[in-house]
């Protein structure tokens, strides 16, 4: 049970990488990145919306401070453009998007903090991880805007090396004191937990010894789980079955093309992003909530988690949606397996293992072809 | 309908268009005709927005889209069937007939219907294989279908790349048929060729285009009878 969750977790992160895959063909490095700031996020929300009577950190003061300059820019930018050339800019228009973006985030916080007045935890957890959400959303577009978007038609090396700047990015600057700063922190347990079911094992096993744990199916785990193969499910309705969906396989097999349809590929892509960081937030915030404590935002046990997703995506076939929600479940079940039947220390062993294994035995990964890419 | 002026389009370094002009009127069958790595696609690919040009302008409708993003010259009604067909082979035929709707509003829902209708009537054969990948289309289908999709995006000037590259003969005969057949239900059309004969069958008017250049142009019925075009289009000594 307790794979399953942690492997459809992983799944949602994976997602993120081989959807911007699919489209750029490059690894987005600092996907890991946004998800460990979905679960900063959240933990920052909570604070904000009054968990339990915290105080804000300071962030919450920088984020207003920026909504209200990049919105005031834009009202600028959109008067300017207007006097000057009649119409509004649509660089104006992406300000000003941004903007009410990130003002109706902080407006759900408020409606988070009412909910939490009336100790109405579990929805006050799902607005929270609405608004980690809606503001990884705008990283991730700003990221793809700033970072990215200029180096379109750079050699993909350049772009795989400006991912990894832009993850040590924003690791350094997470790591700031107006930010998140270096010390671990608790995270708020905005989801009920408790143990729904026990089965197996052996009798008075401990942890840690060859004994087999026995198998617990938590309430959080079945919450987790749920919530990320709802998002699951959603996506893969969104991707298979809409209009947009069609535009983004379109652009992902031959931008060219796609533009011949109509399709505006720049949006597409931005909107892959906004995507792929929204999924990650989730994860954040539902790994935040099953393991309860938030390292640096630099930590090693969180990059490494996003480092298995990365894996989950390869062993899936990176560039294939359904392959990434495979690869996830995968890698969450043999962890849980390796846990229950050896030891948690070795888990990460078995995890490279399979990667290794998988790459040999079908390079392009579980449900990737190998040599479609085109020219 | 089109005018195209002096245009200039270079690949880097390297000089593909040395100023071409050349127009398409409201109604037409125009072919451009040209060997392999003529400029023909890179003409195209230019009008379409792909590629940008060093110099020179665009015209549709007498506005310039020489700065238009590609995405919106086909909302204008200028589409492109590109070279190679730029068939989506992951998808089914009919995702793909789906995408040539993607600039029409939901509202006109009913307008699309006929329109799809219309072109599987001209594709008979795509019909029996909608629900099949495109990836498993044998070749003349897969131009069936770039056609279509074409069509279904209603394209007031409809340009096309080559349909008939490396077709069988029989299923060439088709193509070019469909294409009168689609002129005379209205919609303008800016053929490229390295079929000569088969163009200049079909066209009104026909453009000869060599290392970037035009070279001669005129009504295709002479350019067909003129000894230069015969000579190296036609396969006549
Ligand atoms: N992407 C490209 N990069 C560099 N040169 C190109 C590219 N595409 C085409 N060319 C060159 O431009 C010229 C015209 O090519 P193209 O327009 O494809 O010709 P055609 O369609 O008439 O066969 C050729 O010399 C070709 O080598
Ligand atoms: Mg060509």
């Amino acid at each position: 049970m307790d794979g399953l969750a942690v492997g459809s977790l992983y799944a949602l992160i994976a997602l993120g990488y081989t959807m911007v895959y699919g489209i750029l063909k490059f690894i987005n490095f600092a996907h890991s990145d946004i998800f460990v700031l979905g679960a900063w996020m959240s933990y920052t929300v909570a604070l904000c919306a009054g968990w339990p009577q915290g105080q804000p950190t300071h962030i919450a003061n920088w984020v207003l401070f920026v909504l209200v300059a990049v919105g005031v820019a834009g009202g600028v930018y959109a008067l300017v453009g207007r006097l000057r050339l009649g119409k509004i800019p649509s660089g104006a228009w992406t300000l000003l998007l941004v903007s009410g973006w990130g003002f109706s985030a902080a407006g759900l916080v408020l409606v988070a903090r009412a909910l939490f007045a009336a100790d109405q935890k579990l929805v006050a957890g799902g607005v929270i991880l609405l608004v980690s959400m809606l503001t990884c959303g705008v990283v991730g577009f700003s990221l793809e805007r700033l970072a990215y978007k200029p180096l379109r038609k750079a050699p993909r090396l350049n772009v795989l090396i400006t991912a990894i700047g832009v993850s040590l990015f924003l690791q350094n600057v997470g790591q700031l004191d107006w930010m998140f700063g270096t010390r671990p922190q608790g995270m708020p347990a905005l989801l009920p937990d408790k143990v729904l079911a026990t089965f197996g094992g052996t009798p008075g096993a401990t942890a840690g010894s060859w004994d087999v744990q026995p198998i617990q199916v938590r309430l959080l785990d079945v919450i987790a789980g749920g919530t990320s193969i709802i998002l699951m499910l959603a996506l893969d309705r969104l991707v298979f079955h809409t209009k947009l969906g069609r535009a983004m396989r379109a652009v992902s097999f031959n931008e060219r093309n796609a533009a011949l349809m109509g399709i505006p590929v720049d949006k597409v892509i931005s909107f892959t992003f906004v995507l792929g960081a929204m999924l990650a937030a989730a994860a954040g915030f539902l790994f935040g909530q099953k393991y309860s404590g938030l390292g640096q935002p630099a930590a090693a046990i969180w990059v490494l988690l996003g480092l298995k997703a990365f894996v989950a995506a390869v062993v899936g076939g990176i560039g294939n949606i359904r392959g990434a929600m495979l690869g996830g479940l995968l890698i969450g079940l043999a962890e849980m397996f390796v846990k229950a039947y050896q030891s948690p220390a070795v888990v990460d062993i078995y995890v490279f293992g399979i990667l290794i294994f998988v790459l040999l035995v079908r390079p392009g990964g579980l449900l990737g072809r190998v040599g479609v890419e085109k020219v | 309908m089109l005018e195209v002026r002096d245009l200039k389009v270079n690949y880097g370094a390297i000089k593909a268009l040395h100023g071409i002009s050349l127009r398409v009127n409201q109604g037409e069958i125009v072919t451009l005709i040209g060997s392999n790595g003529a400029g023909k696609s890179t003409t195209l690919r230019t009008i379409s927005g792909l590629l940008r040009p060093a110099s020179g302008d665009i015209l549709f409708e007498g506005a310039s889209i020489r700065a238009t993003p590609p995405h919106e010259i086909v909302r204008l009604g200028l589409v492109q069937s590109p070279e190679g067909r730029g068939v989506f082979p992951n998808m089914t035929v009919d995702e793909n007939l789906q995408l040539g709707a993607f600039v029409r509003p939901a509202s006109e829902r009913g307008a699309i219907a006929a329109d799809r209708e219309r072109a599987l009537g001209l594709f008979p054969r795509l019909r029996e294989r909608l629900k099949q990948s495109a990836g498993t289309l044998s070749g003349g289908e897969q131009q069936m279908l770039a056609m279509a999709r074409a069509l279904i995006a209603k394209p007031r000037l409809l340009l096309l790349d080559e349909p008939s590259l490396g077709l069988a003969p029989q299923i060439v005969q088709t193509i070019f048929k469909i294409i009168r057949d689609i002129n005379a239900s209205g919609t303008t059309i800016l053929l490229v060729e390295q079929n000569a004969n088969m163009a200049l069958r079909v066209a009104h008017r026909a453009y000869v285009l060599e290392v970037g250049r035009i070279t001669m142009e005129g009504a295709a019925a002479e350019l067909a009878q003129s000894d230069e075009v015969r000579k190296a289009y036609l396969g006549h000594g």
